[in-house]
């Protein structure tokens, strides 16, 4: 399948891939509106850690092994059998967070602002690139062919 | 090749994905006692207090069993084993052969024998059918004034659902505080002051020894201090043990739970275990335990899969954690939470009038357990570090050679995974991207 692949020595820290993840999920798709004026917010599902001068964009692995897949009560998160992506479906979670716990990244995060839901990468579904990917400045996160 | 899995939950299920990604033909027969489709017991408790629709309750799709080519047996419960013949008998003396049988039979619920425990109005909470009779009889019977017995997670979520549903409650526990096996007294303190403000009662270090009946239907409970509640429902959720049942009197090992090996394997050739009736390796106190969490339910029921159909996979082992929303705050506790000894060594942060805690427990500079409750961010990476055993020792420095405060180090808002040693990093997405 297809992964964003992390190449740290790259990343300059800019956290353009957090704002273009959060527009791209958010409803209007649009910038402003997307920070001003939605509701429930939209959340980032993408995280720049930072210390020094080391930083790194950090998503979803989509593990071929998922612990997230295995702790999920409710059998919201899946794989797409096309993509092979992990995917959660919104409406059968019920935010227990049993997720959270059990993936070793930390990118799995709650969103609270309306139905509590488990909020994660899903690749950008139906985009050719993922939103983080096509705007990331200097190629610090590639979308790339893995076995 | 048969395959005959009993149980219906998610071991069994985990089983029958892993088994169709190898063996695309082999017969397949699952054996439930309940007449239901596979569906997620810890949602008993949202369905009860109507946060989620019928529906909902399905763990997987309804064309699952078709898809995988599965013999849905329901509403038969397997009563013997013969080992010799390799064939399951069912409570209709219908004998199930089998050539390879995994025993995924689940928990049960311990309840207090005491007069009256078996009147009407008195019920345990860990299936479908429980929250089924217990809605109705709320509803026929019109409960105003309820009482459970047990301050665990099972107690816990059943009075999250009655609080939902305006009953009046008191929570009954033995120990000194609720969740005293997970939980540590800040963290208890935190639920138990949240219960208060739901207006649930509590009454700790005290038990039911009797229940009261009128017409055969409870109508009080009978504490052991002599006290009298009032009460048109009790709901029992002192424990649950493996249900082993099944395996009595066979040759399968046996100690609380079904012994099972690191393949998921009994002792005996061709017959596995997988989930809360089954004894594994534990990671942390390095012995075999009865751990009755779902994350490991399915791990373990994935693994005996994949061994019984052939592909040998290691269970890597487990331990106790889980991750529950009580009353509104969502909770996180794994590994040791509680330890007691001059070798451990405790970060906290304890903020009770927001209900947020959050305490590393270390030892040796590894952590062994965690508790987070109201913030629980990111609590996925220390439970990883617990399970990797990965020494932090050499963290607790800053680049210059200072060392910073291990409470800085651990609970600022920054933590992640650029906090980690690079190899553990590395070995994290190894198989995944290449450089982190």
């Amino acid at each position: 399948m297809k992964k964003i692949l992390i190449k740290e020595e790259y990343c300059m820290g800019c956290r353009l891939c957090e704002v273009y993840c959060l527009v791209q999920h958010s409803n209007t798709k649009n910038i402003i509106k997307a920070y001003k004026g939605e509701y429930p917010k939209p959340l980032s599902r993408i995280v720049v850690e930072e210390k020094g001068y080391e930083s790194f964009a950090l998503q979803c692995r989509h593990c071929e092994d998922a612990p997230c897949l295995d702790a999920c009560i409710t059998g919201a998160m899946h794989r797409d059998d096309e993509t092979k992506a992990v995917l959660c479906d919104e409406d059968k979670c019920v935010g227990c967070w049993m997720c959270i716990m059990a993936c070793p990244f930390g990118v799995i995060s709650r969103n609270v602002y309306d139905k509590k839901v488990a909020s994660k990468c899903d690749l950008c579904v139906g985009e050719e690139t993922p939103s983080c990917v096509k705007h990331c400045p200097n190629e610090a996160i590639v979308y790339e062919e893995q076995k | 090749m048969k395959y005959v899995i009993i149980g219906n939950s998610a071991s069994g299920i985990a089983a029958v994905s892993s088994i169709r990604e190898y063996d695309k033909t082999g017969k397949i027969t699952i054996i439930s006692s309940e007449p239901y489709l596979n569906y997620s017991r810890p949602l008993i408790s949202y369905l009860l207090a109507k946060k989620i629709g019928r529906n909902q309750i399905l763990y997987r799709d309804k064309d699952f069993y078709k898809k995988n080519k599965v013999d849905l047996v329901l509403k038969r419960k397997a009563v013997k084993l013969n080992l010799k013949r390799k064939r399951v008998l069912l409570d209709n003396k219908q004998e199930v052969p089998f050539d390879k049988l995994l025993i995924a039979t689940g928990g049960k619920p311990i309840n207090p024998e005491v007069k009256g425990i078996d009147a009407k109005g008195v019920f345990n909470f860990v299936d479908l059918s429980c929250a089924k009779r217990i809605e109705k009889f709320i509803k026929n019977n019109k409960v105003k004034n309820a009482v459970i017995l047990g301050g665990g997670l099972i107690g816990l979520k059943a009075a999250e659902a009655l609080i939902a549903l305006n009953i009046k409650l008191t929570l009954v526990e033995l120990a000194d505080r609720v969740l005293s096996s997970t939980f540590d007294k800040k963290a208890s303190l935190i639920i138990e002051e949240a219960l208060k403000k739901h207006k649930c009662d509590l009454i700790t270090k005290n038990t039911i020894v009797e229940v009261k009946t009128k017409n055969n239907i409870i109508n009080a409970v009978e504490l052991k201090d002599k006290s009298i509640l009032h009460a048109d429902l009790l709901i029992s959720a002192i424990g649950v043990r493996p249900n082993i049942e099944l395996v009595n009197n066979t040759s399968i090992k046996t100690n609380r739970g079904i012994i099972a090996d690191k393949f998921m394997r009994t002792n005996i050739k061709d017959i596995y275990v997988a989930g809360d009736c089954c004894e594994a390796s534990d990671l942390i106190s390095k012995t075999k335990k009865a751990i009755a969490i779902w994350p490991l339910a399915v791990l373990q029921g994935k693994i005996a899969g994949y061994n019984m159909a052939g592909i040998r996979k290691e269970y890597p082992g487990g331990f106790a954690m889980n991750s529950v929303e009580l009353c509104g705050i969502p909770t996180i506790s794994a590994g040791e939470t509680n330890p007691v000894g001059t070798q451990y060594e405790i970060i906290s942060d304890y903020v009770p009038k927001e209900s947020i805690y959050r305490k590393i427990v270390l030892k040796e500079n590894r952590i062994v357990g965690v508790i987070f409750m109201g913030k629980i961010e990111r609590a996925g990476i220390y439970i990883g570090l617990i399970k990797e055993a990965v020494n932090l020792a050499s963290c607790f420095f800053s680049e210059s050679g200072s060392s910073f405060s291990k409470k800085e180090y651990f609970l600022k808002d920054n933590f992640g995974l650029i906090s980690l040693p690079q190899e553990y990093r590395k070995y994290l997405v190894s198989g995944e991207v290449a450089i982190i």
